[in-house]
């Protein structure tokens, strides 16, 4: 059977076997502080059924939502752009900071930004831009992607951030010890803020009725590159929106303890104003997200609030890792996320779920991921993606299934051979590389009724 | 009441040992049993690829089979889950309406909510380790999942219980997918064999002789690395330990 993309990667990706193992071990240990913390609070099903309404809601009034926010924004003295996609974020970003002549930027993590591709935009525009949040960091320096949305460098062992390190931040051949590591990042770092002409950000919610945004970090780096700087970009999905202070109550706490079992994070830090003297913009960036919002069997992945829970439970991608994937989210809402995005370009995604149905459980908004996967299978004939032998090995089930005299036949004859028919088993060379066949039954269960050796008498 | 049993298609050609238990258990609670011989699968299998179409003349036939009883009982939580869960939008789509959802039961369940069984004759002085499937789990809810902030509960453990001699343990990451997901197990074999593996290490971790469940599913992807892994640990449905001595 021809692989998909993704399964071709993931047999990449295990042929490590320590790495592999240690790679799904990292992540089953966040997944478990999510699952001890989440139940130290007795009304944790209720948050996150709250959370569930308060996204639907948002999102379904959007239009009111978004008025409000800006207007409200506006009266802050925020200066707020709409953007319809990538391109138009960029380029709108880009203009801000060559009114400006900013040079350099510092900016938090966004995955917005990392939708649209804004680094390399604005470094083709000669503006030198610096991730400032410490996984982003070790990627940029490493020249590579983030693999995971809430701990981007999870991929990388710390020996080989240590080397990555010594090579690029000078530090001592051989030394990865974290705290000697980190220290290092950060001296670099400080350094980045303190020159830096403009700091960018992403955001975790904006708020309709004060017109504020909140982000949410560990290392309160967005606090730092803000306040350092006169000028302030924040990036925002239109999906970030909530109505007020008694929605992020919710959410915050949600939030935190599904990424990564905190009871918070660090920093849940409040923007308004722009800074004095200088400038504060927030664009708000479609990039499809209304198309999103009239499909209605998908309109619930606008519900992210980017946690990444999902991934950590996923068996699948805890052991073929972020990169496995073609969408740059992985994961179980990547898989959704980038069927959305194109369906053609990303649907050997989808054969990275076995339908376990825990990224459903651990949610905090209760997105249907697994059911949302299975849907865009059924969808993947007529996008003329389907998998010819997948294709037909249904059909002939299909066939086999609806004669049920022949199915009985079948039955019958197989089980002269010493194993299961291959309709059943599918008898195919995957099945058999790790595992043996199950040994068919000499006699059927229908047999056996026929021939009245079933029923007591 | 007229029960109808419910015999996914591999169990039928791989375990016909299993349905025997689950008509002996049955019958023994005075329940009056039919199998109906033209049944073939529910459809999941192709359904879950992609081709729900396919699975269509599938639903179809099973409703006309199983529509006449009061319950239809099979001893898989996977399938009992399907025809539950997805027969109904299925069928709606070609304007027919799924009689048999609402009265379609995992064997377990039907035993301890609707026979409400509070004893058991048999004896199976054994240490099994329970696998919990994922569709009996997070779709049946036959027990508590992992993830979840509820009371933690387990109804294939508490029937397990009532057999004598019997000793219970459970793997590490207790509820953990064993990877096989239909044909997601040859798409994508290399994980597919990782998850069966790391699984199945676990089970044998607890030292038990055996590894159960309520879906035969699972135990025949386990069951085979188990073989081709040459271990010692068998593999055993949780009916057949329920109908020890029958
Ligand atoms: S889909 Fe849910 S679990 Fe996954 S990242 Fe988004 S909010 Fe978190």
């Amino acid at each position: 059977m021809s692989s998909t993309k993704h399964a071709q990667n993931a047999d990449v990706f295990q042929q490590n076997k320590e790495k592999a193992t240690w790679h799904d071990n990292a992540l089953w240990f966040v997944r478990e502080k999510r699952d001890r913390i989440s139940k130290t609070l007795p009304e944790w099903e209720e948050l996150r059924a709250l959370g569930e309404k308060i996204k639907l809601h948002s999102v379904s009034h959007l239009a009111s939502y978004l008025e409000q926010f800006a207007a409200n924004a506006e009266a802050n003295g925020v200066i707020v752009h709409w953007a319809k996609d990538a391109e138009e974020h960029n380029a709108i970003a880009t203009e801000i900071l060559q009114k400006h002549n900013a040079k350099k930027v510092v900016k938090s993590k966004s995955m917005l930004t990392e939708e649209c591709d804004l680094n390399h935009y604005l470094e083709a525009k000669g503006i030198e831009i610096i991730e400032s949040d410490l996984g982003e960091r070790i990627l940029q320096l490493n020249g590579t992607a983030p693999s995971h949305i809430v701990l981007p460098a999870i991929h990388m062992k710390r020996e080989e951030v240590g080397e990555l390190f010594s090579e690029k931040l000078n530090t001592e051949k051989g030394n990865s010890d974290p705290t000697y590591l980190t220290r290092a990042a950060r001296v670099s770092l400080r350094n980045d803020f303190l020159t830096a002409d403009a700091a960018m950000t992403g955001v975790n919610f904006g708020i309709a009725a004060t017109g504020e945004i909140v982000i949410c970090t560990n290392e309160g780096n967005a606090d730092m590159g803000t306040s350092l700087a006169k000028l302030h970009i924040a990036s925002m999905g239109l999906e970030k929106l909530i109505p007020d202070y008694e929605s992020l109550s919710v959410l915050t706490r949600l939030l935190a303890r599904s990424a990564t079992g905190q009871p918070t994070t660090t920093y849940t830090s409040h923007f308004r104003k722009p800074v004095e003297g200088g400038e504060f913009h927030i664009i708000l960036v479609d990039n499809g997200r209304s198309d999103i919002l009239s499909n209605e069997e998908h309109i619930k992945s606008l519900n992210c609030i980017r946690c990444g829970a999902c991934m950590n439970t996923c068996p699948v991608y805890r052991r073929s890792g972020g990169y496995s994937y073609t969408y740059f989210i992985p994961g179980p809402i990547g898989i959704n996320l980038g069927m959305l995005k194109d369906p053609v370009k990303h649907s050997e995604n989808l054969s990275a779920c076995s339908l376990c149905y825990s990224c459903n459980n651990v949610c905090p908004v209760k997105i249907d991921l697994a059911d949302q996967i299975y849907k865009w299978r059924q969808d993947l004939d007529s996008l003329g993606k389907a998998n010819s032998s997948k294709k037909l090995i249904s059909t002939g089930m299909q066939f086999l299934f609806t004669h049920p005299a022949l199915f009985r036949t079948s039955l019958k004859f197989s089980s002269l051979a010493k194993y299961a028919p291959r309709s059943l088993t599918f008898g195919l060379k995957e099945w058999e590389d790790g595992r043996s066949l199950p040994p068919f039954a000499k006699e059927s269960f229908t047999e056996m009724w026929k021939k009245g050796k079933v029923k007591k008498k | 009441m007229k029960v109808g049993l419910f015999v996914p298609c591999y169990v039928n050609a791989v375990y016909p040992e299993v349905a025997l238990a689950s008509y002996k258990l049955l019958t023994h609670f005075g329940v009056d049993v039919d199998y109906p011989v033209d049944q073939t699968c529910c459809g999941q299998p192709m359904a879950n690829a992609g081709f729900e179409g396919k699975a269509l003349p599938l639903a179809k036939q099973f409703n006309d089979l199983f529509e006449e009883f009061d319950y239809i009982v099979a001893p898989s939580g996977s399938c009992a889950g399907f025809v539950k869960d997805t027969y109904p939008r299925l069928m709606e789509k070609e304007g027919c309406t799924s009689k048999v959802s609402g009265k379609v039961y995992d064997l377990c369940e039907f035993l301890y909510d609707i026979l409400k069984v509070d004893k058991l004759p048999g004896k199976f002085p054994h240490k099994v380790s329970l696998h919990n499937s994922c569709h009996g789990l997070r779709e049946l809810k036959l027990g508590s999942a992992s993830e979840l902030n509820i009371k933690p509960y387990s109804k294939v453990k508490a029937l397990l219980n009532l057999v004598e001699g019997v000793k219970v343990v459970e793997p590490i990451r207790v509820d953990e997918c064993c990877g096989f997901g239909g044909m997601f197990s040859i798409e994508e074999p290399a994980i597919s064999i990782r998850m069966g593996n790391d699984r199945v290490n676990g089970h044998s971790d607890t030292e038990a002789e055996y590894i159960t469940g309520a879906d035969s599913s699972c135990l025949m992807h386990m069951g085979g690395i188990v073989d081709k892994n040459k271990m010692p640990i068998k593999m055993i449905h949780v009916v057949e330990i329920l109908a020890a001595g029958l």
